[in-house]
């Protein structure tokens, strides 16, 4: 019987290694899986790599993250999130290392990755300085950049639903980079909001199928905090 | 600006400028606004001209801010603000929504920039090569995936400097990709010949336009 269903947080963050990437969900607060990030926090693991639109506001959850130090380099394509206050410090300090990445091709590197394509060819920053060292090729008259693939040891997701398999729904705009990181990733861990019995989910309705999903924690979160 | 402010012409609003882009675009396409000036553009275009919102982090079909009291907390548009669905909208993942744009897709993009050059390169995301920590977003992607790229930018910087110019200064968005630019002064096409001057605010001559401005400019034909 599958049941990917974990009962503790200590479950859900098991295994996670110092210098493992770390895909983080969620655009701004809608569909950022918060207490994960908490319970990557309590877990410890460091040197880590995290891939995440925006770099954390304030002094809580993914900026708490980098304030302790955990994080080596940060993968995103907006580092000017609300309140950037201590990925700013930090990056003026130099200790940490800055990936910028258009966001189109941030989604798609993962999306690559979790469907066995170890790179691909992009028209988007041709000729910017995003471009620099990368290799250019030509198709029907257009140039293009080659991107590599961006794949995850671990993803940490936000759903609205999901049952035993760790099939998934999601919630209006909370949907944004969750899916494409839960396929991106080795191991997926899930918070959602509720948990429902196999076969309650309208299978026309179901964004991530379970084979993506290795743990789900049941985390009644509530609505996203305005950023 | 090296204007005389008591000649008889008025530069437009920023709402101006919205109302004078929303006039351009037709029944049913499909739009992608960015932040700043572009957003207040949806607001000028009525609801029965069905023009489809998208907005990059998902949304297909967004509609205005809602009431106060009616908030969705899950619903927001690529600013974090709070927005509406509208009838027949519907919710995508990132890789979806930016498949949307890059595979061209979208049926014209506006964003704000810095500058433009004449050869319709843009400049939109950081002002400087050491800029502290430059944020691009979806500015690079929506630049080369769209059918068609309109800018809608102030025609000169607060210290005057013309944001029309011959080549960026700029750290580039893309290249030779801007249509058309919709100013506080002018609406002007960028064709193979460099810009073109379709529409000026009244009182307004082509020499004045051109003091102010950096890039040669000529009247459309």
């Amino acid at each position: 019987m599958i049941n990917r269903i974990v009962q503790t947080m200590a479950d859900a963050m098991a295994g996670i290694g110092d210098g493992s990437t770390v895909l983080v969900g969620g655009f701004g607060a809608v569909g950022q899986p918060s207490a994960l990030i908490d319970g990557l926090i309590e877990h410890g693991a460091k040197d880590l790599t995290i891939v995440s639109n925006n770099p954390g506001v304030g002094r809580v959850g993914l900026a708490r993250l980098l304030e302790l130090g955990r994080v080596r380099k940060i993968v995103c394509s907006f580092p000017r999130s609300s309140d950037p206050v201590v990925f700013e410090q930090l990056y003026r300090e130099g200790k940490i290392e800055l990936e910028i990445v258009p966001q189109g091709t941030m989604a798609e590197r993962m999306r690559a990755a979790g469907a066995g394509i170890p790179a691909f060819f992009t028209a988007t920053s041709v000729g910017t300085k995003l471009a620099m060292g990368k290799e250019i090729r030509e198709f029907d008259g257009r140039t293009y950049v080659m991107e590599k693939a961006l794949p995850g040891d671990v993803a940490l997701v936000e759903a609205w639903q999901a049952d035993r398999w760790g099939n998934l729904t999601y919630r209006a705009s909370g949907r944004n980079f969750n899916p494409v990181m839960a396929m991106a990733s080795k191991l997926t861990i899930v918070q959602s909001q509720h948990i429902v019995e196999l076969g309650e989910l309208d299978p026309e309705k179901i964004v991530t199928p379970g084979m993506f999903v290795d743990r789900v924690l049941h985390v009644p979160y509530g609505d996203p905090k305005p950023s | 600006m090296s204007v005389n402010v008591t000649t008889a012409w008025k530069p437009l609003s920023r709402a101006q400028m919205a109302v004078r882009v929303a006039a351009d675009i037709p029944d049913a396409w499909y739009v992608n606004l960015g932040i700043g000036i572009p957003t207040l553009v949806a607001d000028h275009v009525p609801a029965e001209r069905e023009v489809i919102f998208h907005s990059e982090n998902g949304v297909v079909g967004m509609g205005p801010a809602p009431e106060p009291g009616r908030v969705d907390p899950w619903l927001i548009n690529a600013g974090k603000q709070h927005i509406t669905l509208r009838t027949g909208g519907s919710y995508v993942h990132h890789a979806d929504s930016f498949a949307m744009i890059r595979g061209g897709h979208l049926d014209l993009c506006v964003l704000g920039a810095f500058q433009v050059a004449e050869n319709g390169d843009i400049a939109n995301w950081a002002t400087s090569d050491n800029d502290t920590a430059p944020a691009v977003g979806g500015a690079m992607d929506l630049c080369v995936g769209v059918k068609r790229l309109w800018v809608v930018m102030e025609h000169t910087t607060k210290a005057g400097e013309s944001r029309l110019v011959r080549k960026c200064s700029y750290p580039l968005t893309a290249l030779g990709v801007v249509k058309r630019v919709y100013t506080n002064l002018a609406v002007l096409d960028v064709t193979s010949a460099g810009f073109e001057v379709a529409e000026m605010v009244p009182g307004l001559t082509l020499q004045d336009l051109q003091n102010v401005t950096d890039a040669p400019l000529k009247l459309a034909s």
